[in-house]
């Protein structure tokens, strides 16, 4: 078994998660990555997503993570996340409003950037993200 | 002189305030644990997130570019302060010196022909400035329904402070909050947080240096993506550093009522001594010297 990583899971309010894990499945911006002991250093930005512990103690842990990213160097995994929870704790209503966060995101930047595609696909792929990752957690958006 | 009546009613009144300050100094010391545990809880996130912030923007340089919340709009005609103050008094010059610190750089400022924006987060702040800059208030943020300060506070007044800067109404912002150094001392701090300035702590260089990172997507686009993220986080803890330091400036201010409430207690108690030892001699010579008229 290859060696263990050191992984912490940081939310602007708290530590949410500092384990010893085998491998982690991070929701990157351009796509989820596996990251393990020796892997080389990046850093990488996230979209909402799960985020994938295995390893870490008592069997997987799944968190939902929103908005940060992550660094990864080769003895530690760093996930800065602006939302972070254990993806038991997400409910219905807490997944509703990031949903709508999103979608009045998107409007925003429609109404602002008219001609600029840029700002407006960043907030759709934010919002599809989002919606794809309730689906994913059994969470519809409507 | 006040008759024993008054003494005793003066004893009396200043022995309830007494429990008033002794209380809300309990209370403030329990809120002071909880506020500095928080703040202790977002430090590595702030940590963390400053010394890669650092790494980016050591990267990126000042190259054209960079985006204008690292670089600035090119001009330093206007701007914005953040004054960040508690929503209560009674807590000792806490709020006052904050102001103070904030006056005198709009001053400073205003002097120089800059134009000066005023953002308040905090009533007493806002009560503070309001006699010589209201005419410089642009908004208000009420924190007095937030029992504890989360990040869904800070990001709102990020996100406040963000659509004024891409609509272009200011230049430069500052955040005006107190340090919390330690239940007696909090320094007034005045930080830059547009542009943003990222300095590499002293120590972490040799690391910063000594591995090079692939970042997914460029640098350029991580930091767009990053920086308003990096000006919640610097409001963040500033919101928490003042969460602490109220509280520390109301205990020892609460402290401080409370001991000297117990002086005049014993001051006013001694006077109440005198003044009925005086009457009780007083009547002693009376019938002493009617007995010896006899």
């Amino acid at each position: 078994m290859a060696d263990k990583v050191q992984f912490d899971l940081v939310s602007p309010e708290r530590r949410v998660a500092s384990v010893e894990a085998d491998a982690i499945l991070i929701p990157g911006a351009e796509g989820d990555m596996t990251a393990m002991a020796e892997h080389a250093p990046t850093i990488t930005t996230l979209r909402p997503g799960i985020l994938k512990v295995t390893g870490g103690g008592e069997g997987d842990e799944e968190y939902i993570v929103t908005g940060g990213f992550a660094e990864i160097n080769g003895s530690a995994i760093t996930v800065l996340a602006e939302r972070a929870m254990p993806r038991g704790d997400m409910t219905r209503e807490h997944f509703q409003q990031m949903v709508k966060e999103a979608e009045d995101v998107l409007a925003k930047a429609k109404e602002t950037h008219v001609n600029e595609p840029g700002p407006v696909d960043d907030a759709a792929k934010l919002l599809s993200d989002m919606v794809a990752m309730g689906d994913e957690i059994g969470l519809s958006a409507y | 002189m006040p008759s024993l009546k008054d003494l005793k009613n003066r004893i009396e009144s200043v022995k309830s305030t007494r429990k008033i300050t002794k209380a809300m100094q309990m209370v403030a010391a329990a809120k002071l644990r909880r506020a500095q545990e928080s703040a202790e809880m977002a430090r590595p996130y702030a940590e963390r997130f400053n010394a890669v912030m650092a790494q980016l923007a050591a990267s990126v340089g000042d190259s054209e570019n960079a985006p204008p919340l690292l670089r600035g709009t090119g001009s330093d005609n206007v701007h914005l302060l953040i004054v960040m103050t508690a929503e209560r008094g009674l807590c000792g010059g806490f709020n006052a010196n904050i102001a103070k610190l904030a006056k005198a750089e709009a001053s400073k400022l205003l002097e120089q022909g800059k134009t000066v924006k005023i953002l308040t987060v905090g009533k007493k702040g806002r009560e503070a400035m309001k006699r010589d800059f209201s005419d410089h208030f642009i908004d208000h943020v009420d924190l007095s329904e937030v029992k504890y300060v989360g990040y869904a506070d800070a990001q709102s007044i990020a996100k406040n402070v963000l659509d004024r800067f891409d609509n272009g109404e200011f230049d430069v912002a500052q955040m005006f909050y107190s340090q919390f150094k330690n239940v007696m001392t909090q320094t007034p701090t005045a930080q830059q947080i547009i542009p943003a300035s990222y300095e590499t702590p002293e120590g972490e260089e040799a690391t910063a240096t000594g591995t090079v990172y692939d970042y997914e997507p460029d640098e350029e686009a991580i930091l767009a993506d990053l920086l308003p993220r990096g000006v919640a986080t610097a409001i963040f803890s500033g919101l928490l550093e003042n969460g602490a330091g109220e509280m520390g400036a109301r205990m020892t201010a609460m402290d401080n009522a409370t001991r000297n409430a117990g002086e005049m207690i014993d001051k006013l108690t001694v006077q109440y001594n005198r003044s009925r030892q005086a009457v009780i001699t007083n009547e002693l010579i009376e019938i002493i010297s009617g007995a010896e008229a006899l």
